[in-house]
């Protein structure tokens, strides 16, 4: 599917492992603009937007690298982002319980390839910062992208695609008969 | 050898560290480029073969922008071969630093190196015991770099096992991924050390990592295979390539030990060596 911020309720339909193309502008944000948020207010107009886990490398207003950071860091301080209308966080590894009850109804978490920093800089466009003075890893960028191929990975209905995944892998691991070492 | 900064065995020391940092931080080694093609082949999963299709894409995307491959730049851990003529010395591993140091401003990479404890950022990818330099005899001087992201050095373990134990190694070594799930960016490469002391093991562990990987021995595959069969997958979304390979390197031991120790390596399986041309 092709997703186009702001979002809508086109999010609620998707499910986890659904593959999909997003467009138009997000918002990065880190542990240090998470903290910012909160105290200080969100800097954008936060219904149906979507926040980038990443802190990307800027060169003379363009974007050099801009890779997905570990979301579950921002685990305890996302709530109050679904709260104000936010529609998608994006990242990698997956978020924890608490984070997949919060999307419940309201929106989705999608994951980009960790590491993948160069491919997702050729898709990308700057628009704008917020609290720069937060430096450049931890500032808000504004980034408009074209087509970032993503995966839905909590969604909206309590679906968590890394939860069935490491279950399936802990019920195998405890089936894994012993072998022989072979040395 | 009184080597001092600017004098000519310093200089090429620190000019062909750094160019072997920026080698090793934009460009993937073929073999492991290899092992990413015969794994978009044989991977069956279409979220799988995304995630795959999207790590081929963003190594193609570094190699032609000349950027790092991923922003975790990582620590340098170095090898450093010296021939007989040449002894270590600790001007040699300012030499290195040195190196270290342009290659952070050049390439330029991400200022990772912190005091363990104060947390304060270096700014040079130097300082107190860093780089990691490891001195191996040869018969011409080269360094071998391998640039170590958090993520998978993180969740790396270590097991001081029993004689009897043998036929836990393969167990243990799937345990590791089975906790490591989808953190250290999957697909791995795990470098695995058997024997030694327990310092010596990790250290093993880490030079198993210097091998090409497209080729694995039968005990190598075993383990690569009960790895894949967790079915984590990669990024942890699922599918059948969780480790593109297992490579394995062991010592003699204690006659009572059996330390095993897993050293995880995320898919961007980075290393370069350079010749240093003695002047």
């Amino acid at each position: 599917m092709d997703l186009v911020t702001p979002l809508g309720n086109e999010v609620l339909e998707l499910r986890a492992g659904e593959r999909v193309h997003l467009s138009g502008i997000v918002y990065t944000a880190r542990d240090e603009a998470h903290l910012r948020m909160k105290e200080e207010g969100i800097p954008f107009d936060p219904k149906g937007a979507a926040i980038y886990h990443c802190g990307p490398v800027i060169q003379n207003q363009t974007i050099i690298a801009a890779g997905p950071t570990t979301s579950a860091r921002m685990n305890a301080c996302s709530k109050f982002l679904i709260d104000r209308g936010v529609k998608a966080l994006i990242g990698k590894g997956g978020m924890g319980r608490e984070v997949a009850e919060q999307l419940f109804g309201r929106g989705v978490y999608l994951a980009f390839t960790g590491g993948c920093a160069a491919l997702a800089a050729s898709r990308m466009q700057l628009k704008g910062v917020y609290f720069e003075d937060l430096g450049m890893a931890e500032a808000v960028w504004a980034i408009e992208l074209d087509q970032l191929p993503l995966v839905v990975g909590i969604d909206s209905h309590g679906g968590d695609l890394f939860d069935r995944v490491m279950r399936r892998a802990s019920m195998r691991f405890r089936k894994m008969r012993q072998p022989k070492a072979g040395l | 050898m009184a080597e001092t900064a600017g004098t000519a065995l310093f200089e090429a020391i620190a000019r062909s560290t750094a160019t072997a940092i920026k080698r090793a931080e934009i460009e993937m080694p073929p073999d492991v480029l290899a092992c990413l093609r015969c794994a978009v082949a044989s991977e069956r999963n279409e979220i799988a073969r995304q995630e795959l299709h999207n790590i081929c894409a963003n190594i193609e995307e570094a190699k032609r922008r000349q950027i790092p491959i991923c922003q975790d730049t990582g620590v340098m851990v170095v090898y450093l071969t010296l021939p007989p003529e040449i002894p270590f010395s600790a001007q040699l591993s300012d030499a290195i630093a040195e190196g270290v140091a342009r290659a952070t401003v050049d390439v330029p990479l991400r200022p990772n190196v912190v005091d363990p404890i104060a947390r304060h950022n270096t700014g040079t990818n130097t300082g107190q015991g860093m780089p990691a330099i490891h001195v191996q005899p040869g018969d011409r001087m080269t360094v071998t770099i391998i640039p170590k992201g958090a993520g998978s050095e993180n969740v790396s373990r270590i097991a001081m096992l029993l004689p009897s134990q043998q036929n836990e190694i393969i167990r243990f070594v799937a345990e590791t991924m089975l906790l490591a799930g989808g953190k250290p960016c999957p697909p791995v490469v795990l470098g695995v050390g058997i024997g030694s002391t327990f310092d010596g093991v990790a250290a093993l562990a880490k030079e198993a990592l210097l091998q090409p990987i497209d080729e694995m021995d039968p005990f190598e595959q075993a383990i690569c295979d009960a790895v894949n069969r967790l079915e984590i997958g990669p990024m942890g979304l699922g599918g059948t390539t969780t480790a593109l390979a297992v490579k394995v390197k062991k010592a003699d031991c204690h006659t009572a030990s059996l330390p095993v120790a897993v050293n995880v390596q995320c898919w961007a399986c980075r290393r370069a060596t350079e010749t240093i041309e003695v002047p």
